[in-house]
């Protein structure tokens, strides 16, 4: 393999230190009995298995496409190495066959000729108007989209967007909702109101709108200092972050919300009256008091976002407020393909790709999130 | 009531103005109005001059909060937070930045997007209570599993996927109603019918089953039980009981968002070329309008503040034991 330069984007950065946050989490929940009973009663489950499974292929795949790397320029005489402008990865490497097999446009699942006419020599000389055949027949199990790439590589790079907005979004939600959420509810009083003010204004702008300011505000911040990134992949992933980012700092309300009612429940509770009464002091009773029994409500929340989320993707991207336009995500493969239905005859492939991807990671995460709810709230459907 | 009503209207005052500080913020502050002619003069043109005729012509040549060469009030009011944010709080929304007054295309794009929004909503909210009340009536059987089933595989799909295949379906393929467009008058329903009925079906799983869980909730209390142990047949338990102590939790989800109708929707309006506001928000956006933009949000926010009085007082009509004082 020739040399390369590994790059590592800030998402990339986030998503990797996500993820060993999580390992170590269940590294240390995993002598602890209490801990672990709820996620095995999810691992019993037909459905949590099975979600639990395809949700971590799709993990694997987003994991894989966030390694990324800068190939080496054949080397020039008397220069330093120089790298190729473009950023690659993991996943980029495996597939390598699809990235490359370029048709020249449109052609049909495993088709063996193009989708549009074209004029072509004969061998005997004559002109003939025909379809040609492709470079590589028989070989787009999805097809081939409007520049003649490959739609299942273009589906499979579209998984680490929607995996990253499913997630990122909740990291940077989660620490705003927790503090503000329990504190509002703990404290009561002046901190109260304040909070309230600030979660009834954010959630008083339709969130479109908010989020569409917002970004828009970021893509012109961003073109004003375009000589601060040295790719276009790392201005995408600017981009990509700020739209987490975004839709984190106006989606803590919800949850913030419940939190605040379950704190003013939990706090008139005795082992909370106990623990003033010892004089523990207030951080503590939070951490430790209040924090381990609204847990189960900051999972179930999370769980479920993550499907809203991925599925809000595409429909800001439709707006024009989504990921950078050269970035692959869902949204950006329906919003390409949209207008080829009304072509004769019609492609639909590169839609159904992308909504049959997007359906299926969506299904399993609510299925996912309906197992662990079943497992962990105490209060969630029982057979009556 | 009339105290309590008062105490909600100074209320929202506060929230409003924190709207309208946010906003201001991001398309004043973060962004100034230099980046914005920039973008409207395109890269080619800009030059200090033109920068600052733009801003003149559209009436960015003015501080932030305070203006030190006006005298007296027009030190606080020749400003653009003044101009630009606090009249909103008078409806005046000024021009959009092709000239046109943004209140009289707000007047002018509220009927088609009600046309719209109203039917979707209420047919939609009694269809799927209907649903959510034959599941829970048939509870534990496989109609429930199934109709569970499909709920959920129903709302794992994109919303996108519903309004292009609806859209393909039954305006290209069956012929059934115009794809796109809008006219006014009798004629109008030919055009409503597919963005009402698209809308319904992608709403249909989510609600179907938030509803359900609603009411097994109610059904797992004491006085159902005690309704069922008088013998009373479980149909009218439902209806009866069930139904009435649910209706708190659906006024909750639902009243809220009636005045948001408003501004229909962006999805919805923009595939199916209807000329309601939701389109206006979204060429707004598309086309980096700010004015539109701030217009919007402020006007959402306003609706949202009224939905939320709206939901206490329908609190009033459904459980006599509410009171506002």
């Amino acid at each position: 393999m020739m040399s390369v330069l590994p790059v590592l984007l800030w998402s990339d950065a986030l998503l990797f230190l996500l993820l060993a946050g999580v390992l170590a989490l269940l590294w240390g929940a995993r002598r602890q009995d209490w801990l672990r009973t709820p996620w095995r009663l999810v691992w019993r489950t037909p459905v949590g298995r099975g979600s639990a499974l395809v949700l971590a292929a799709f993990l694997l795949v987003g994991l894989l496409d966030s390694l990324h790397y800068r190939e080496r320029l054949p080397d020039l005489p008397g220069q330093a190495p120089q790298y190729s402008g473009e950023v690659l990865s993991a996943l980029d490497w495996l597939t390598t066959p699809l990235r490359l097999n370029q048709e020249k446009t449109y052609s049909a699942p495993l088709a063996t000729h193009l989708y549009a006419k074209e004029s072509m020599k004969h061998t005997d000389g004559r002109e003939v108007r025909d379809f040609p055949p492709l470079k590589h027949p028989g070989s787009h199990l999805l097809g081939t989209d409007k520049v003649g790439q490959d739609v299942l590589y273009l589906s499979l790079k579209a998984i680490r967007t929607g995996l990253l907005i499913g997630t990122l979004t909740t990291l940077i939600a989660l620490p705003f909702a927790l503090g503000l959420g329990l504190a509002a509810g703990y404290f009561g009083g002046w901190v109260d109101d304040v909070i309230q003010y600030l979660y009834t204004t954010l959630n008083a702008i339709p969130g479109v709108l908010l989020i569409a300011a917002a970004v828009l505000v970021v893509q012109v911040q961003i073109e004003a200092h375009a000589e601060a990134f040295d790719t276009a992949a790392a201005r995408a992933d600017v981009r990509l972050l700020a739209l987490c980012a975004i839709m984190g700092l106006t989606g803590w309300t919800g949850l913030a919300r419940l939190l605040r009612g379950e704190a003013l429940k939990l706090r008139e509770l005795e082992f909370v009256q106990a623990a003033h009464a010892f004089g523990v002091r207030h951080a503590q009773i939070l951490t430790r008091h209040l924090l381990p029994n609204v847990m189960h409500l900051i999972l179930i929340s999370v769980v479920i976002d993550f499907s809203g989320l991925v599925l809000a993707e595409a429909v800001l991207s439709y707006v024009g407020v989504g990921v950078d336009p050269a970035t692959n995500s869902f949204g950006n493969m329906i919003n390409g393909a949209r207008l080829e239905l009304a072509r004769e005859p019609v492609v639909w492939w590169q839609l159904a790709a992308a909504f049959s991807f997007m359906f299926v990671l969506v299904l399993a995460a609510n299925l996912f999130a309906d197992a662990v709810r079943k497992a962990l709230d105490p209060k969630s459907e029982k057979p009556i | 009531m009339l105290n309590y009503l008062l105490r909600r209207l100074l209320y929202a005052l506060p929230i409003l103005l924190g709207v309208n500080l946010i906003t201001f913020a991001l398309f004043f502050m973060v962004n100034t109005p230099d980046d914005m002619a920039r973008i409207h003069l395109g890269v080619k043109r800009v030059t200090p001059e033109a920068i600052e005729r733009w801003k003149h012509e559209h009436g960015y040549d003015k501080p932030l909060f305070l203006n030190p060469e006006a005298v007296g009030t027009a030190r606080f009011t020749d400003t653009l937070f003044v101009e630009k944010s606090l009249k909103l709080f008078a409806f005046d929304f000024g021009a959009a930045d092709d000239g046109r007054d943004i209140a009289r295309e707000i007047t002018t794009r509220m009927g088609p997007s009600l046309a719209i929004a109203l039917p979707t909503f209420f047919v939609g909210l009694l269809c799927y209570v209907s649903f959510a009340l034959l599941l829970a009536l048939f509870r534990g059987t496989a109609l429930d599993t199934g109709g569970v089933i499909l709920c959920v595989a129903l709302m794992s799909i994109s919303g996108l996927f519903y309004v292009i295949g609806g859209q393909y379906l039954m305006g290209k393929l069956w012929h059934w109603f115009p794809i796109s467009g809008w006219q006014g008058g009798l004629e109008s329903w030919k055009f409503l019918a597919m963005p009402v009925l698209v809308s319904l079906v992608a709403g249909v799983g989510d609600s179907t089953r938030f509803y359900r869980a609603l009411f097994l909730e109610e059904m797992g209390r004491d006085y159902v039980r005690t309704a069922r142990a008088k013998g009373i047949s479980e149909v009218r338990v439902l209806f009866r009981h069930v139904l009435g102590n649910a209706l708190i939790p659906i006024l909750t989800g639902a009243v809220v968002v009636i005045p948001r109708l408003f501004l229909g929707s962006l999805i919805i309006e923009s595939f199916f070329g209807i000329p309601g506001l939701g389109s206006y928000t979204i060429d707004a956006i598309q086309a980096q309008d700010f004015a539109v933009v701030r217009s919007m949000v402020f006007l959402g926010s306003l609706l949202y503040l009224v939905g939320l009085v709206l939901t206490d007082l329908s609190y009033t009509l459904a459980d006599p034991r509410v009171r506002l004082e």
